[in-house]
Parts: structure tokens; sequence; C-alpha cells
């Protein structure tokens, strides 16, 4: 009987599969099967493609309800944890008892340390781009994380700081460690600047803005040429020195990462700390409730104005660095993909998470560079993780866990006792 | 005065174009609450179908008016179906998900059809043949305005038109409005949200192939990338207009049309996007929730 | 802790393994890198120059290699990016590189020279042809077989106020790394001749919906000519739309659209155009064999830069072999010194890096076909 049952549940999936891939078939059939030529007025019927578009979605749909089905039963037996409880249970098991999460630290900080002496100058330099992107996104976790302000042109205060060091090196000769706290403060100057008009917008509304704002500031520099050299760039931004000291390339990349590595623990301690102090939890409650955290007493103007320059100052800093690092920069590195990506970063990473920020970083930025092998297709894998990953984790890689205080109940009957 | 009149016309172009893109932008966020940006994607993917229809018809010798007719159907139905499944596949399993997952989810499902239509069709620019005839009667005034403007103009506003009766009288219609105020209770009152949702991509992506169909014609070209501005300019002017709202997203279109257009030809091109955006902050800045838009007290 | 001390002790084993695999690899061949954009939009001026470099490259194998050594090519993508370029150059100087043929974008040029400079590698460019590469003397590593953008300019602004005859000229561009660039020279040029003004001068955003708004502008500047700076897509848009106005306008542009691209999508109206791009090789024995050696090869008519590709694969390896090592100062030497046989004629390089003998001839729309005209 039981047995019965199943080939007909079995069934029933093929049947569902065979509708799906002849629904994908229809679907891709005009720009997968047919290629045109519009000028010789020639066309290419490539039936193959269909047989490859019905196959594939056949047998995705197939693995995918077998996945569906095996979790539901997980989810079931209770006896046996699931796999999302026992990472759950891990990742306390971490946070409480201490000595595991230390040794993984004390791993990850050993592999840190010694990565540019084992790997090449290569893998060096694009795990530099990778730790630029983890300070962009803790950045723009206090904005979007934290307070809950969708902002969409965050790109724009880290081509402030770019900039700002390329001019005030080209202009007047500064370096680069004068130019970085000027950078964190043109950023924050502009990060206030933005706040203001915005501070009555809500949600969506914000985020079209600070896409406009983003726009505004990358249009400007590609026209402006007296200002910025417009879109031909600056080039020669000299790399980050050390009292004056020359150094080779490797050992200057080597430099830059160590340099980097300091930046992204001064940010993560920065950050740890900010959101457990008072203005952290305002910042938390205005994502959370506006009206409540009004009503609370809270200052709504300042909470979100110091939200978007503290933001911005990381964006600044982050800017500042790229320019040294690249040594060359036009306003066509300041796109609003490169804002969408950062965005993509504090999401994925899981909303106020700062060890998912650090690791969605990772791999959103390592993964087009190792995806170099599928070249044509990178772009087009990197679309679909980003879907598949949303739907699969929709609250990112680690949901944010806020400190909770539990009040355990003999503690509270032995106080009674007393 | 001349000139001002020929700005006029060129704005209205533009604005007429961003309409048809920022109407599936509206309908789609006033009944889920979502930035749909894959929506240029779908205006990209029907400019592509219908290059690749027309072609195949016109190498069959079939007559112009056959042509033009099953082209926009084609267009308008496969635009649909793509506008149907990304919604089944990217959006539907993040409706209970936080508020921002959906739009990376989106983000990325724009990513992926961009370098879809890269790799099945073409990284380069292809001829997209005129497909709007040049009138006879328009030739006086073809300095002003041209055959494909005037198509694009009377179109715009009458498939607009149709699009308001529908949804005012129309029993789907209203059941968009109902689910657009209050999905709960709409679906207490027997409404199939979830039909309601899939009807308002498949109407928003419909629309805007015609867009892109309409468009690609006049400008004779199309590539995989032209989604990505067009897109985000109607998102604007959607924005502007009110988001969610239906004359809304048609009045923003408008405006934004207008002033490029008029920012291009008394300033400068240089500066037109900068113009664009301005305006918008400004006008959000005085009216927080867009021109159109309801700036609803909200509840505690 | 006995856990920690396991997984120490592992790492430490990890780090041992890959310093050691780390360690220099005989150099036994000659390795030349080839950067450009590979994928993306701009693929399709960045592949024919690997395709150019593979045919170059096979050739010299089959024929036992640059002086009894084999070449090998390490090809990497920089999507015409400045920030993936400098990984890029990272990477082929990681792997080796011993001379890079690209990049191609002139920006990603920029951001990828200083890291080759550092280690001296010599850089030869297909179609990077913005000028400071060449003439701020920042470069000293930098070779191309392309001529420069101000070269270009002039060759426009000459035709159109020389030959031509015009008097007003319209100059816009698509607000680009390139277009614009162009568009400041022949702005300067036209000023500078005393015999032509420009009566008007804009950028256009690329990918925008319509440009009839600039169209508008165009004809009440009543420009008698434009010099358009930028690539085919934005240029056939606004030649279609000033011709459906009735504009006649002349229209003057760059070898970014001197491409069949823009006569394919531009169609009738493109008639008439004129474009400046590299001089005409097409009659030259050199360039006919390398085209055919192509369509043998991969079946298909060579890309963007082909030509140029060919000349700048073909200089290197000769430099290479005339050096008789791989040191950059032997090789510059070569370069300049010895006279190499390109699809150009016989070339040289000069003290800047330009190629000499590389120039540029004005092409008009006839027929659907690029004509020389000048």
């Amino acid at each position: 009987m039981a047995r019965k049952r199943t080939i007909m549940i079995f069934l029933r999936d093929v049947r569902g599969a065979l509708l799906i891939s002849l629904w994908f078939m229809f679907l891709t059939f005009p720009i997968m099967v047919i290629k045109v030529n519009p000028i010789e007025r020639t066309v290419v019927w490539r039936w193959d493609n269909m047989a490859y578009v019905g196959l594939l979605s056949f047998l995705l749909y197939l693995a995918g309800r077998q996945y569906l089905k095996y979790r539901e039963r997980r989810l079931e037996s209770s006896r046996r944890q699931s796999m999302e409880e026992k990472t759950k249970r891990f990742l306390r098991r971490l946070s409480e008892n201490p000595v595991p999460a230390y040794t993984l630290m004390a791993v990850a900080g050993v592999f840190a340390l010694s990565f540019p002496f084992v790997f090449s100058t290569y893998q060096t330099n694009i795990m530099i781009t990778a730790l630029m992107y983890v300070v962009l996104g803790l950045g723009l976790n206090i904005v979007v994380g934290v307070a809950g302000l969708l902002d969409l042109g965050y790109v724009a205060f880290y081509a402030v700081g770019a900039y700002s060091y390329a001019l005030l090196n080209l202009h007047f000769g500064v370096g680069f460690w004068f130019a970085l706290p000027i950078g964190a403060l043109l950023g924050m100057t502009f990060g206030i600047l933005l706040g203001f008009p915005v501070l009555r917008l809500r949600g969506d509304y914000l985020a079209i803005v600070t896409l406009g704002f983003g726009e505004i500031i990358r249009l400007i520099l590609e026209n402006w040429n007296e200002f910025s050299k417009g879109p031909s760039g600056i080039s020669n931004i000299p790399r980050p020195g050390l009292f004056g000291l020359e150094m080779p390339l490797e050992t200057a990349i080597t430099y830059l990462y160590f340099l980097m590595i300091g930046l992204v623990l001064f940010t993560v301690f920065v950050v740890r700390r900010l959101q457990d102090s008072r203005i952290g939890r305002a910042w938390y409650a205005l994502r959370e409730d506006e009206i409540a955290c009004q009503a609370m007493g809270i200052d709504k103007t300042r909470t979100k104005l110091t939200a978007f320059a503290l933001g911005a100052t990381w964006a600044g800093m982050a800017g500042v660095i790229f320019a040294a690092k690249t040594t060359f920069i036009n306003p066509a590195s300041f796109t609003f993909l490169e804002s969408a990506i950062i965005l993509c970063i504090v999401v994925l990473g899981g909303m106020g998470s700062i060890v998912g920020v650090i690791l969605a970083a990772l791999i959103l930025i390592l993964l087009p560079e190792y995806l170099r092998a599928f070249s044509d297709y990178r772009m087009l894998v990197f679309g679909a993780v980003l879907v598949l990953m949303m739907v699969f984790r929709p609250q990112g890689l680690i949901g944010h866990r806020r400190r909770t205080y539990t009040i355990k109940p003999d503690a509270g009957r032995s106080g009674n006792a007393a | 005065m001349d000139y001002f009149i020929e700005l006029f016309f060129s704005g209205l172009t533009r604005g007429s174009i961003y309409a048809l893109i920022a109407l599936g932008y509206t309908m789609v966020y006033g009944i889920i609450g979502l930035i749909n940006f894959a929506h240029g994607e779908i205006y990209m993917i029907g400019a592509f179908t219908a290059l690749i229809v027309s072609t195949v018809l016109s190498i069959y010798n079939m007559p112009l008016a056959a042509i033009l007719v099953l082209t926009v159907l084609a267009s308008a139905i496969w635009a649909g179906a793509y506008g149907f499944t990304v919604e089944k596949l990217a959006y539907k399993p993040l409706r209970k998900a936080p508020r921002l997952s959906p739009l990376i989810s989106a983000i990325g499902m724009s990513i992926f059809l961009q370098n879809y239509v890269l790799l099945a069709q073409t990284p380069d620019f292809l001829p997209f043949p005129p497909l709007i005839p040049e009138f006879a009667f328009m030739e006086p005034v073809s300095g002003v305005i041209g055959s494909s403007e005037l198509v694009i103009l009377t179109m715009t506003t009458s498939l607009m038109l149709l699009l308001t009766l529908f949804i005012k009288f129309t029993r789907l219609g209203k059941a968009m409005r109902a689910t657009a105020q209050d999905r709960t209770m709409a679906r207490l009152v027997g409404i199939n949200v979830n039909m309601i949702i899939s009807a308002t991509f498949i109407i928003g992506s419909g629309l805007a192939a015609i867009g892109g169909l309409l468009i690609a014609s006049h400008i004779g070209q199309i590539n995989f990338f032209i989604g990505f501005i067009a897109g985000i300019k109607a998102f604007t002017a959607a924005v502007l207009g009110g988001i969610g709202s239906v004359p809304g997203a048609v009045l923003g279109s408008f405006i934004l049309g207008l002033t490029e257009s008029f920012a291009t030809g008394y300033v400068s091109s240089d500066y037109e996007d900068v113009f664009a955006f301005s305006l918008l902050v400004l006008i959000l800045i005085f009216r927080p929730a867009g021109l159109l838009g309801k700036s609803s007290a909200e509840k505690v | 802790m006995k856990n920690a001390r396991h997984i120490l002790a592992m790492l430490c084993a990890l780090v041992v393994a890959a310093a050691v695999h780390a360690g220099p690899a005989a150099a036994e061949t000659i390795k030349i890198g080839v950067a450009g954009a590979h994928s993306g939009d701009l693929a399709s001026y960045g592949l024919p120059t690997v395709k150019a470099a593979e045919l170059v490259v096979n050739d010299i194998n089959a024929r036992g290699g640059i002086n009894g050594k084999k070449v090998e090519l390490l090809i990497e993508d920089d999507v015409c990016k400045p920030e993936i370029a400098t990984n890029t150059a990272t990477k082929l100087i990681s792997q080796g590189a011993h001379v890079i043929i690209g990049h191609i974008c002139s920006g990603a040029t920029k951001a990828a020279l200083p890291i080759y400079k550092e280690s001296g590698t010599i850089v030869i460019s297909p179609s990077a042809t913005n000028p400071d590469l060449t003439q701020s003397g920042d470069y000293p590593n930098f070779y191309r077989t392309i001529a420069s953008d101000d070269a270009q300019a002039r060759t426009e602004v000459d035709f159109a106020v020389k030959v031509l005859g015009v008097r007003k000229i319209a100059i816009i561009h698509d607000k680009g790394d390139y277009g614009k660039g162009l568009a400041e020279f022949a702005k300067t040029f036209v000023e500078q001749s005393g015999a032509a003004e420009v009566v008007l001068y804009e950028g256009v955003t690329p990918g925008a919906v319509d440009y009839s708004a600039v169209v508008q502008k165009i004809r009440r500047s009543q420009a008698e000519a434009v010099i358009f700076g930028g690539y085919h897509p934005e240029a056939s848009k606004i030649v279609t739309q000033m011709r459906k106005k009735k504009m006649e306008t002349i229209f003057i542009s760059d070898d970014g659209v001197k491409d069949d691209t823009f006569i394919k999508v531009a169609g009738q109206y493109a008639e008439g155009v004129y474009a400046t791009g590299p001089a005409d090789v097409t009659a030259n024995p050199l360039a006919m064999a390398a085209r055919e050696a192509h369509v043998t090869a991969y079946g298909v008519e060579p890309g963007a830069f082909f030509d140029n590709a060919y000349a700048a694969a073909l200089a290197i390896t000769h430099a290479l072999e005339q050096a008789g090592s791989t040191e950059p100062g032997a090789i510059a030497d070569a370069l300049r010194t010895k006279e190499v046989a390109t699809p150009f004629g016989n070339i040289h390089f000069d003290e800047r890096g330009d190629a000499t003998g590389v120039g540029f001839s004005v092409y008009q729309v006839q027929n659907g076909q690029y004509i020389q005209v000048q």
C-alpha cells in the first residue's frame, strides 16, 4: 500500500516536472532557440538548446522536489534535529562557550597574518579588494542593517573619499596618512549633507533619493573637467607610504594588506561598541518602529543623521584606500552597480551581523575572481547565486542575534525566598 | 517658440516611454511593496522578442499588418510569461522574508537576465527594423514630430486609458485594488491573492514589452543592456509621481521627460540627469510621498 | 583544547606546504601576458587581440620559438575596469609574464601600468589611445601600435575645416573616457585653427532612450558639421534622428564609429557619414595573410583592433628575438631601433613609445561600405 503511494507521488512529481520543463521550453523559445541576423535576414534555429532547457528544468524540478521532501521529513522527525537547529546550537555554543570561539578566532588570525607570505601577490591583492568591501559592508551595515535606512547611493561617499585623496595629492601633494582622516571627514560631511533633506522620507522614497544622490555625485565628477579631470580620471596616485620609505611593489601590497587588516579590526571594534551603545540601541529602535521610537523620547533627527554620517565615514576611508590601491581612479568605478553589490553584501550577510557581513564580502568579491575560469558565465552564475541565496536563506547567511537577557526561573524563585 | 514646441514634443516622447515602463513598477509596488529591479530587463526581453519575431516573420514574407499585430502580441505574451516566472521563482518564496531580501533577489534576477540574453543572443548592438512606417500626412511637420513619436504618444495614452478603465471597472481590477489596500482582508473576502499578484506582473510586463518594442523601433537598435538605464529612469518617474499610484506614474514620467528635454535644450545635456534627480529630491522634500502618492499618516 | 592544537598543527603544515609550492618555477618558456576585456559588454574590443596573439605565437612556435624557446600565452581578463586591471596585472606578474600585450581600454591600462613599471615589464597596447600614456613621460615601459586621440582629433578637424570647408562645428561626445577626451582635443584644434568656430559643445548620456532634444539643439545651433566623439551605438542613434528630422548636417566621427556594426545598425542613414580610422591595410600582404589565417583558424572575419593587435604581437616577438633575452632594457632598445614588418608596413617606436607610421585616414560610408577618402 505504502509502496503504491510512493510510486503515485513519484509519478505526480514526474508529471509536474514535465509540465515545468514544457513551460520553460516555451518561455525560452524565442531567446534561446531563434537567433536572427536582421541585416542578412537569416535565421538560425537552435533546437538543441530547447532540448537542454527542457532536460535541465526537468531534472532541476525533480531534484528540488526531492530536496523539499527531504527537508520536510527532517522537520517532521522530532527526535532528530534539523540541520538548521544544529548550526544554531553550534553558533550559540560558540558565543556562550568562549574556548572554541577563541580557537576559531586564533586560527582565522593566524591565517590572516600569514596570508601574504603564503600566497602570491595576486592573491594578496584580491584579498585587499575583498577586505575593502568588508569595510564598506560594515559601514553600510550601520545605515541599512542597524538603522534600517535603505541607502542605494552609498558609492557616492566612496567616490568622495577616493577623489579627496586623489585631488589633494594632485594639487597639494598631500600624503596618504594625512588624506585618510580628511577623506573620512569629507565622507561624513557629505553623509550629513545627504541626511538633512531626506530626514522626512521613508523606505523606498529614501532609497530612490539616495540612488539619485549617488548618480549626481558621479555625473558631476564626470562632467566637471576643471575640477575632477572628468572621465579620463586621475592617475599616478601614490601608494600608502611608511615614513617616506620607498617600497617595491610586493612589499607595498603586503603593507597595504596589513593596513586593511588593521582597518577591518578597527571597524569591527567600533561597530561592535556602537551597536551596544545608547546610539546603537536608538538605531535598532528606529529600525523596528519609528513612531514608538519617537514616543520613547529618542531624537529621530539626530539618530538618523549620525547613522548616515558614521556610515559615510567608513566609505570615505575605504575610498581613500581604494585610490591608493589602484593608483588610478575615474568616475566609471563608482556606478550604481557598485552600490548594489555593497548592499548585497549587507543583506546576504544577514542585516546587522558583523560576521555575516565579513563572510558575505569575502564570498561576493572573491567569487567572481575565482569564477574567472567560467569567464563568460560568471556574471550569470553571480546573479543566480544572489537569487538562490535569498530564496534559501532570506534572513542572510547569519541572522543577527541581538544580545538578550533572560531571567532564569530559579534565580527568581530564590529571590522570592530570600 | 518653435524650438520650445520641438523640445516639448521630444520631452513628451521620452515621458511616454518612461510611463509605459513606470506603470509596471508602480503596479507591482502597489500590490506587494517591492521595487522590482528586474522590470527593466523584462522591457529589454520584450524588445528582443519583438526583434526576433518580426525578423522571422518578414523573412517568411508575411504582410506588414500581420507582422505588426503578431509582433506586438508575441512580445507582450512572452514578456508577460517572463514576468510571471520571475515572480514565481524569485519573489514568491520571499513573501514573508525580511523587507530587503526580495530587493536583493530582484537585483540578482536583473543581472541574471541581462547575462542570459547576452549569452543566448549577442553582446553587440543589433539593428531593429522600423516597425512604425513613416506616414505621408506627417511629412509637413516631420521636423517637429515624427511618425514614430506620434505612434508612441497615441499608443501610450490609449494604453493608459485602457488600464485605468480596467482597474476601475473590471472584476480583476477591483480585486487588484483590494489586494493593494489590504492583502489579508482581500484574502478573507475570497480573492485569490496569488492569482492577483501574478496577473499584476503579467500586465506590467506586457506594458513594458510594448514600451520596449516602440522605443526600439524609434531609435532603431537594441542590445542586452538597454533595460538598465530605462528601468532606473522609469523607477525614478514612478517615485516622483508617488509610487503605487497609476496616474502618479504617468504624471511623474511626463514631468521627468519634459525636465530632461528642457534641461538639454536650454542648459546642457551634460547635466540632464543631474537636473532629473535634483528635481526628484526637491519634490520629495516638499511632498515626501511623491506628487500623487497618499502620505497616509501612520497609525500606531 | 586538543582539537585546537590539531588545527594549529594542520595549519602550520599547510603554510609550509604552500610556501614550498610557491617557489620559483624554472623559466624555460617565454611568457607573454595578454590582458584586456574578454567578457562583458566590451568583450568585442578585447577578444580580437587574444586571437591575434594566438595566431602570431602559434606561428612562431611552429617555427621553433624565439631563439629556441617556446612562447607561452597567459591570457587574463580585466573587463576594462581599472580596479580589476590591477588584479590582472599582479596576477600576470605573479605568473612570471615577461612582456604584456594589452590592455585594451585606456583607463584600465593607466591603472595597470604602475604595477608593470615596478617590475620593468614592457607593455604594448593595440588600442589604448589616451595621449597621456605616451606624452606624459610617466610610463617609460609603455608602447602602442595605435595613434593617440589627439592625432585622431587633429585628422578630424583638419578634414572638416580644410577639406570640407565648414565654418560652424558642433562637437558632441558621450561623456566617456575616450569620447570626451577626443572631443576636448577637437574643440581645442577648431579654436586654434581660426577658420571655424565651435557653435555647440555637449555631452550626451550613453544609453538614453531618445536623443531628439540634443538633435534639436544641433539644428538650432546651425552647425554645418557635427564632430562626434564616442562609440557607434550613440552615433547611429544621433545620425538616425538627425536624418529623420531632415537635417543634412555633415557627421564626422572617430574609429569607435568606424566599425561595420555602425553601418548595419544605422542602415540607410549611415550613408555619407565620415569616420577616421587606422590606415586602410586591406592591400598589405601581411594584413591579408593575417586575415586569411584568422578565417581558417576561427571561421569568421577578425574583429576590432585586430590589425593593431597583430602588429603589436609581431613587434614584441620580433623585439624579443632581436634582444636575445627577456631583459626589459634590451627589449626596449630593440623596439626603438629595429624595424619590424607589420600590417601597417615597417614600423619602429619613438622615444615616447608611439609607433611611427601608424596614422589615421578618413573614411566615408558609400553604398554601405567605408571607403577611404583621404
